[in-house]
């Protein structure tokens, strides 16, 4: 099948792409844009490794064609600090020891911000339940629900 | 004397002991990490594995046209191309070989076949479809018990004839080895005796680390320079390049091996497979650079497994609960190729250290290794070279016996541990333990959690016919592989090393021959030169990974780092001190005995106004140094440990479990690890807190089943269960420190003890719960369907 020429916005600027109508969205964020802080850790859709924001919500990058993101508004690990800044999820990660291979990281960070958008003031057990299409191998995950507990006083007190 | 002042100078050097904040989370919170498949490079084509469906079948033929008449393919590769190169085998680190692509036949199932280069991953998977491969199939052989019968299918042909595949005599062609240790007539003698002897039988089930990211590499072979650039998944890339040196002939000199930001090992990255080897030939062959990044299902079914130890452990005792002796026998499922990680001399590992935490006067253990048609493995997932295996064994074993006795698991541990007066301990089966204090850890574990009402609750509980258990794991592990009289890695002895070099201006770049998955190393390292050198670990650049800048390691596994690594990084540095001291002698125009060191300076002794800072004899090092001394700063050390490192932990769990559904609940998780010295408290606490993850994982999920075909059941997150926050406990943690008194800053490995520790701990806990209503020992997994069956049998479920 012939390519598709695709637009849409990543971390806020326009970009097109020739895409395969089979190509994922991850390979193409990867391989094409080279944005490669998403990744991708299976084939089942269930580790969360390529989670990104797309038009709002959270989406596992790895479970969508690029041909469906024409149009879209995306954003990627890339994106999250702005001027310079760290956001908030992106400090909490770093001062409550969230990562360590930091492999997960980005979909992590991606789905936090998400999450605290939904549910600002979550519980631990909100938290659990908010991030559970994350997996971790490294952390054992308490790091994670207190560095999501930090994000969402900070962003309260912003 | 230590003033304020100083003491803040101190604070300010982020050394060892602070929870210092990690100097990798900077580019791992923003997507700039660099692993593997991040790599692009000119012309860089990818590979992927056309793999065998069968686990025991004669290959026929196998038929590349139409693959190759696809747009886009390069090649297709079989053991055919390798043969001329003699790369169609290669060797393992246990002293077998294993097939790189599959020759005459598959052993098993996903074995590598073919491997399809093309110009993107789509087109070479469409390829790896069009390879027709023609099989007939063979019976397969899955359970070990069966291995060695007479009419047992013969798996390895190749070696079939062969008296030893690498680690002594066999009696069958599917037997690997057979190892024994400890003193055999002396141990029978001591179960004769016994007042009371207590055996059981039980599996260590095959499990898997599946890191996160899988494995894969760049090979990138220059034609013109005759030079090899490797960047792959590895934990131990100078081995790599020594053994690609090896089987390429490429001088080691022109072979480069990049480990760079690695998605977590865990044990499966240790080993070379065929991916590494056939992205290589291909990369040689087409003068262009490979890329092979495998899926998760190819991770799961084909790279280092975990476990698979079926064992027999037996404990004989007096009546009030002194234990006389221990006695272990292990079948151990190697699967198709002896591709066990260990030290050439250890085809069990470090399984002898089963006598545990206890004062065992004798001891034997044999564990013996067998072929079946699955995939290679063994060591892996933070195992220290089977000391899970071995912590199970013996641990279960003390529980066992205790329930026998009608004494509370808690006491006869008490009973038995070695004493902190008795270390350095000689264990019945060779090990010297170096320091412990194992009553002091127990007691503050058991006051934390209130474990007298906690029993009292459980009787209770139990008069309800509620199921609620109480394990308990008290470990000692074995780490910092090791000295070179005993260990080695094909030869090479199992040192480790650190090369640091002070810039004029007091920063400093530094290396070592170890490398990170996220344990932290480029933190923890610096902690540890920042506060030998008084230089703030902010300035400490770390290093791992690149065999062209590194000095030559052995690399990160066996939890090896700190007392390898991390004793080579306090030497080299300890020998950058005393020549700062020579120089720091000549600035002041005194005595180098009349200098103290202070935190960051050199001060003269009763004279403290006068002193040079660590940069200020930098800065000099490079432009005014006593007469006849060499210019510059900085040093290199290879460390030789004379011995491991024993940390120890004692770790308790409560579980309740549904009686209707056997769902479980761990109620209550409570972990002290003891690890001497800590250099960081806060990645120490992550490192625990993933390790009773993937015990926690085990002991209640995980599993790797084959069924009688042969085929590999699942092999996907869809069924191979990886606990999400939801399903994951609560973990608290404590510590308690017995420093290492042979490792030059008194720190033990830790990364491995959770895991090790904490499978016992919850599988105890699932036994306690239902030995108290009379069952028998029930084996890993303790998923709901299995204990629901126990709960069924035992008549629980009955209302």
């Amino acid at each position: 099948m012939a390519k598709q020429h695709i637009t849409f916005t990543l971390n806020g600027q326009a970009v097109e792409a020739l895409v395969h109508p089979r190509e994922l969205l991850i390979h193409v964020l990867r391989e094409q844009l080279m944005q490669t802080g998403a990744h991708i850790g299976c084939e089942t859709s269930h580790c969360g490794a390529c989670t990104i924001d797309i038009d709002n919500e959270s989406v596992k990058a790895c479970t969508m064609l690029a041909v469906q993101a024409d149009g879209a508004d995306i954003l990627s690990v890339e994106g999250l600090a702005a001027n310079g800044e760290l956001h908030a999820v992106q400090q909490a990660f770093v001062d409550e020891h969230g990562l360590q291979c930091g492999f997960c990281t980005p979909g992590m960070l991606l789905r936090a911000y998400r999450f605290l958008k939904e549910n600002p003031t979550p519980t631990e057990e909100d938290i659990r339940w908010g991030m559970s299409g994350n997996l971790c191998r490294c952390t054992g995950y308490q790091n994670i629900i207190k560095a999501v507990q930090t994000a969402s006083r900070t962003l309260q007190a912003e | 004397m230590t003033t304020a002042e100083s003491l803040d100078r101190q604070d300010k050097l982020q050394g060892v002991g602070c929870s210092r904040k990690r100097k990798e989370d900077p580019r791992f919170i923003q997507g700039k990490g660099n692993y593997v498949d991040d790599i692009k490079l000119p012309g860089m084509l990818y590979g992927d594995f056309v793999r065998s469906p069968y686990a025991h079948a004669r290959i026929k033929s196998i038929n590349k046209e139409a693959a190759l008449a696809l747009p886009g393919v390069h090649a297709v590769l079989t053991a055919d191309d390798l043969k001329p190169l003699n790369l169609h085998w290669m060797p393992t680190l246990a002293g077998d070989k294993q097939a790189v692509l599959a020759d005459e036949k598959v052993c098993f199932q996903y074995q590598e076949v073919a491997m399809v280069i093309a110009d993107d991953r789509y087109i070479a998977a469409d390829a790896t479809e069009l390879v027709e491969v023609e099989y007939e199939e063979l019976p397969p052989l899955v359970d070990p018990h069966k291995a060695l019968l007479p009419d047992a299918p013969i798996i390895r042909e190749d070696a079939a004839g062969a008296d030893e595949v690498g680690q002594g005599q066999r009696t069958h062609p599917n037997h690997i080895f057979t190892w024994d240790v400890g003193d055999e007539a002396m141990t029978d003698r001591a179960f004769e005796n016994a007042d009371v002897v207590v055996s059981q039988e039980m599996l260590n089930q095959r499990v898997h680390p599946s890191p996160l990211e899988t494995c894969g590499c760049v090979a990138s072979f220059d034609k013109v320079r005759g030079e090899l650039t490797l960047y792959l998944t590895s934990q131990a890339p100078h081995v790599v390049r020594t053994v690609v040196t090896m089987l390429s002939g490429i001088p080691e000199s022109k072979v480069r091996v990049v480990s760079p930001d690695i998605g977590g090992g865990f044990g499966n990255k240790v080993g070379i497979y065929p991916g590494y080897v056939v992205s290589i030939v291909a990369s040689i062959v087409l003068g262009r650079p490979v890329k092979w990044i495998e899926d998760r299902i190819e991770n799961l079914s084909t790279t280092a497994f975990a476990r698979d130890y079926h064992m027999i452990g037996e404990l004989a005792a007096t009546k009030d609960g002194k234990i006389k002796g221990l006695r272990v026998n292990v079948l151990a499922d190697h699967g198709a190729f002896n591709a066990h990680a260990q030290p050439t001399k250890w085809p069990a590992g470090f399984f002898s250290i089963c006598t545990g935490s206890y004062d065992i006067p004798t001891a034997y253990a044999k564990v013996k290794g067998v072929y079946t048609n699955k995939a290679p493995g063994g060591v892996a997932y933070r195992c220290s070279f089977r000391v899970t295996e071995a912590v199970y064994v013996v641990e279960r074993m003390i529980d066992v016996l205790a329930h026998k006795l009608e004494m509370d698991p808690a006491e006869l541990r008490m009973k038995n541990f070695i004493q902190p007066e008795q270390f350095p301990y000689h264990s019945a089966l060779g090990w010297e333990y170096d320091s412990g204090d194992y009553p002091t850890a127990l007691k503050k574990v058991m006051e934390a959690v209130d474990y007298a009402g906690l029993r009292k609750e459980q009787a209770e509980k139990k008069a309800r016919g509620e199921i609620m258990g109480i394990g308990l794991c008290t470990f000692t592990e074995v780490v910092g592989a090791g000295p070179s009289k005993s260990c080695d890695i094909l030869g090479v002895g199992m040192f480790d090393s650190a090369e640091i070099r002070v810039h004029p201006t007091g920063s400093v770049i530094a290396r070592m021959g170890t490398i990170t998955q996220g344990q932290g190393h480029q933190t923890t390292y610096a902690q540890i030169i920042a506060t030998e050198l008084g230089l703030s670990s902010e300035d400490i650049q770390i290093e791992e990974g690149d065999t062209s800048t590194a000095p030559y390691g052995l690399g990160t596994y066996g939890s090896r780092s700190t007392p390898v690594g991390g004793a080579a990084t306090v030497m080299a540095a300890r020998k950058i001190r005393e020549k700062a001291r020579k120089i720091a002698a000549h600035l002041m125009e005194v005595s180098e005995n009349d200098l103290e060191w202070d935190v960051d300076r050199f001060r003269v002794a009763g004279n403290h106004e006068q002193f040079k800072t660590m940069k200020d004899i930098a800065w000099a090092a490079y432009n005014n140094v006593p007469e006849g001394m060499e210019m510059g700063l900085e040093s290199v050390d290879y460390y030789d440990p004379p011995n491991f490192t024993y940390p120890f932990g004692a770790y308790l769990c409560v579980v309740d479990i549904d009686r209707f559904t056997g769902e479980l609940k761990v109620r209550r998780f409570y972990a002290l690890d003891d690890c001497g010295t800590r250099i960081n408290p806060m990645i120490i606490e992550g490192q625990v807190h993933g390790g009773l993850n993937e015990a926690f994982a085990v002991a209640t999920g995980q599993e790797l089943p084959y069924d009688e075909q042969g085929n590999l059941l699942g092999n996907t997150f869809m069924d191979y269960f990886w606990p999400t926050m939801v399903e994951t406990p609560v973990w608290e943690l404590d510590y308690t420190v017995t420093p290492s008194p042979h490792h030059p800053m008194g720190a033990k490995g830790v990364a491995e003890s959770p895991h090790v520790g904490g499978i016992p701990c919850i599988s105890n806990a699932v036994n306690d719960a239902f030995m108290q209503f009379g069952a028998s020992h029930v084996n890993m997994p303790h998923n709901a369907w299995r204990n629901w069956k126990a709960i069924h049998e035992l008549g629980l479920d009955k209302q």
